[in-house]
């Protein structure tokens, strides 16, 4: 039923001037009281583009979202939608929708009236908004449910209904604030398919705002992440991973481990960094070169390797590595991987995630067991302290 | 077993005791008023007959039975004065409720947008001329409202008007007192309801291209009709069988029900036609606390 829903049809309006991006926040800056919630924002959206606003709560994210919907007026900078600015404009005249994080279905109308909601205001005829409610129910499998009243729905399905309704518009630019927040683990990773599978079929541009950083990184294209009304690093999910540009970001986004140091010596694209957690480390030049002073060395624990005796050089392919002796403090084991806090012999921590590859445990590792840990140079992110 | 026991005795009481009270302080009593409402008036005392005499034996309380008639429900019907008056406590109590209910609303919708703390305040500033006896309110506004009164006072000084203008004894008076009196009746149902509703569904409503007044209509509007409902009622009732406001405020040409009820009780000492007037009121309310009862457990159901 829904593959036959033309694409082109919901994405008439979704595509600007070619060149130009769709949503151009402009130094965007909002203020409660003397709390400065949102402080100077600047940011450009592409059409068709899925992409997360991630941060811890009272980060601004929020509010951010509530600027381009209308229900807050930024105090500076301005928000060009098409090249158009937008930012004192009333919520009913934006060509944006939002989908609320607890929904905000109207209690007194029933799924079909909710959906129609907005098309009725648009002042379209009764016969296009039967067909695009039709359309809507169909595309978010609600069939057989529009005289339902939203208390007589479940959680999963009132979820449907406010994402049919946001859609019903045909918006240029969809809201969604915490959209999966209220399922439960096992429907929200569903529901985060689906809507992935939505935008891409509809071409249409989703900002999502979440405080779940797997969900950003699974859903969007790119993520803003936003910490005390600034935007820290906006970069696609892997190079925010990989490369995050700051030490708070590393460490708000997935676990990390940080050893402080100082750099000693370069070696052609190599630093060499003394640390007083875990002796002197190799690790690869970062792209923007840095001078002397104090860094923070950064190693995901999945990227560090543990053994019993030592790295495996195979044969021919002598790397420089950097080689942790320690023994096994601390096991969690999660399934699908195991974390090992290792006590390194120079008296830091390190954690490192093990796949567990074999269902036998042949090669955990037991409390207090001499271990080494090992990673190489390029497995490293230098930040600054 | 036992320990249920224990339980169970004070709660099947508690369950009684509403009953009890009904019994004991509506229907007891409305069973006299009916009695009296079918009996004639007579100059004796009391100023009706029959009388039951339980003690004159079951021959003499047959005849008595025989003698109750429903005439002063035939003179009710034919009598203009009291269909008129029927008719003008509807009217008045109509009136007030709708002038509550606008005067009301934006009172309680802006309570109700208030922040939490002020929103306390607010709610203490309605209630508080409860402390004063309603009587002495009363007073006070024939005070401000007779000839050399503080309104007047004032529309003179702002020359509005250029003699004082007769406020006692009119429909306006009356109308002034009866919203005074009964406007936080009208307001803290209404605030109730309000003060519930997610302030994120007007936001919805805006974001799907709803201008302001659309918002209201579409949805706070229809949201708060339990509180709506329950203020309409809540005054309505009431207002058709006020007494006080009217007799002290109206003018004396038209009476509402309740101060014929009163004539014809003190003044005219016709205890039978007083009472059965009381009776045709009160089927006249059962309509309207029918409705108020049902809404409520629609509320509660609602609620679950």
């Amino acid at each position: 039923m829904t593959d036959e829903l033309p694409k082109t049809d919901l994405a008439a309006d979704a595509h600007p001037a070619a060149g130009q991006p769709l949503l151009r926040i402009e130094g965007v800056a909002k203020t409660f009281g003397t709390f400065r919630a949102v402080d100077g924002v600047s940011l450009d959206i592409k059409a068709g583009e899925f992409f997360a606003l991630l941060g811890p709560s009272g980060c601004g994210k929020t509010t951010l979202l509530r600027m381009l919907a209308g229900f807050e007026a930024p105090d500076e900078g301005r928000i060009l939608l098409d090249g158009k600015d937008i930012a004192q404009a009333l919520p009913h005249e934006r060509p944006i929708n939002m989908m609320f994080q607890n929904y905000a279905l109207f209690p007194h109308l029933s799924v079909r009236d909710n959906i129609a909601f907005g098309l009725k205001r648009a002042g379209l005829a009764r016969t296009e908004i039967a067909t695009r409610v039709a359309e809507m129910v169909a595309l978010v499998k609600l069939e057989g449910l529009e005289k339902r009243k939203p208390d007589q729905l479940s959680g999963g399905q009132r979820q449907r209904v406010a994402l049919a309704r946001a859609l019903a518009r045909r918006p240029k630019l969809l809201l969604l604030d915490e959209p999966l927040a209220a399922l439960d683990k096992k429907l929200r990773e569903n529901t985060q398919g689906e809507l992935m599978e939505l935008q891409r079929r509809l071409g249409m541009t989703f900002i999502i705002v979440t405080h779940d950083q797997e969900e950003a990184m699974t859903m969007a294209d790119r993520i803003g992440v936003m910490k005390s009304g600034k935007l820290a690093q906006v970069a696609p999910p892997r190079e925010l991973y990989e490369a995050p540009r700051s030490r708070w970001i590393a460490e708000f986004v997935g676990d990390i481990n940080l050893f402080d140091g100082e750099s000693k010596l370069r070696d052609g694209h190599r630093l060499v960094i003394g640390t007083r957690d875990a002796g002197t480390l190799v690790v690869a030049e970062p792209r923007e070169p840095v001078g002397a002073g104090r860094f923070a060395v950064a190693i995901r624990p999945e990227k560090i390797k543990l053994s019993r005796r030592g790295p495996v050089s195979e044969a021919g392919h002598e790397t420089t590595l950097n080689r942790l002796d320690g023994v096994i403090a601390d096991i969690c084991y999660l399934g699908g991987s195991t974390t090992y806090k290792v006590k390194l012999e120079t008296g830091g921590m390190v954690q490192a995630s093990v796949a567990n590859s074999a269902r036998l445990d042949v090669d955990a590792y037991s409390l207090n067991q001499h271990v080494v840990a090992w990673f190489t140079p390029d497995d490293c992110v230098v930040l600054p302290s | 077993m036992s320990s249920r026991r224990i339980f169970a005795r004070p709660a099947r009481f508690a369950a009684i005791a509403p009953y009890l009270w009904m019994v004991l302080f509506f229907l007891v009593p409305f069973g006299f008023v009916l009695k009296i409402g079918l009996s004639q008036t007579a100059i004796a005392q009391p100023p009706y007959e029959p009388v039951f005499d339980l003690t004159a034996g079951w021959e003499a309380l047959k005849t008595a039975f025989a003698a109750l008639s429903i005439d002063n429900f035939k003179l009710l019907a034919s009598d203009d004065i009291y269909v008129f008056a029927y008719v003008r406590s509807l009217t008045v109590a109509l009136t007030a409720t709708a002038l509550l209910l606008v005067i009301g609303y934006p009172i309680a919708y802006g309570m109700a947008r208030l922040p939490k703390r002020w929103q306390a305040v607010a709610m203490v500033l309605v209630i508080v001329p409860f402390w004063t006896s309603f009587l002495i309110r009363i007073y006070a506004w024939i005070n401000i409202l007779q000839h050399d009164g503080l309104l007047n006072q004032i529309l003179l000084a702002l020359h509005l008007v250029s003699q004082p203008v007769v406020w006692l004894s009119t429909d306006t008076a009356m109308y002034i007192g009866i919203v005074y009196s009964y406007l936080p009746f009208m307001i803290l149902p209404l605030y109730a309801t309000l003060a519930k509703m997610e302030p994120v569904l007007e936001e919805a409503a805006s974001d799907l291209g709803a201008p302001p007044l659309q918002v209201f209509w579409l949805v706070t509007f229809p949201l708060s009709l339990p509180g709506v409902g329950a203020g309409v009622l809540l005054c309505f009732i009431p207002i058709v069988g006020e007494f006080v406001i009217p007799d002290l405020l109206a003018g004396s040409n038209s009476l509402m029900i309740g101060q014929t009820l009163w004539l014809e009780f003190f003044t005219n000492k016709d205890w039978p036609v007083a009472s059965a007037a009381a009776i045709v009121l009160l089927v006249v309310l059962l309509v309207p606390l029918l409705l108020y009862e049902r809404l409520q457990k629609r509320q509660l159901e609602q609620g679950r």
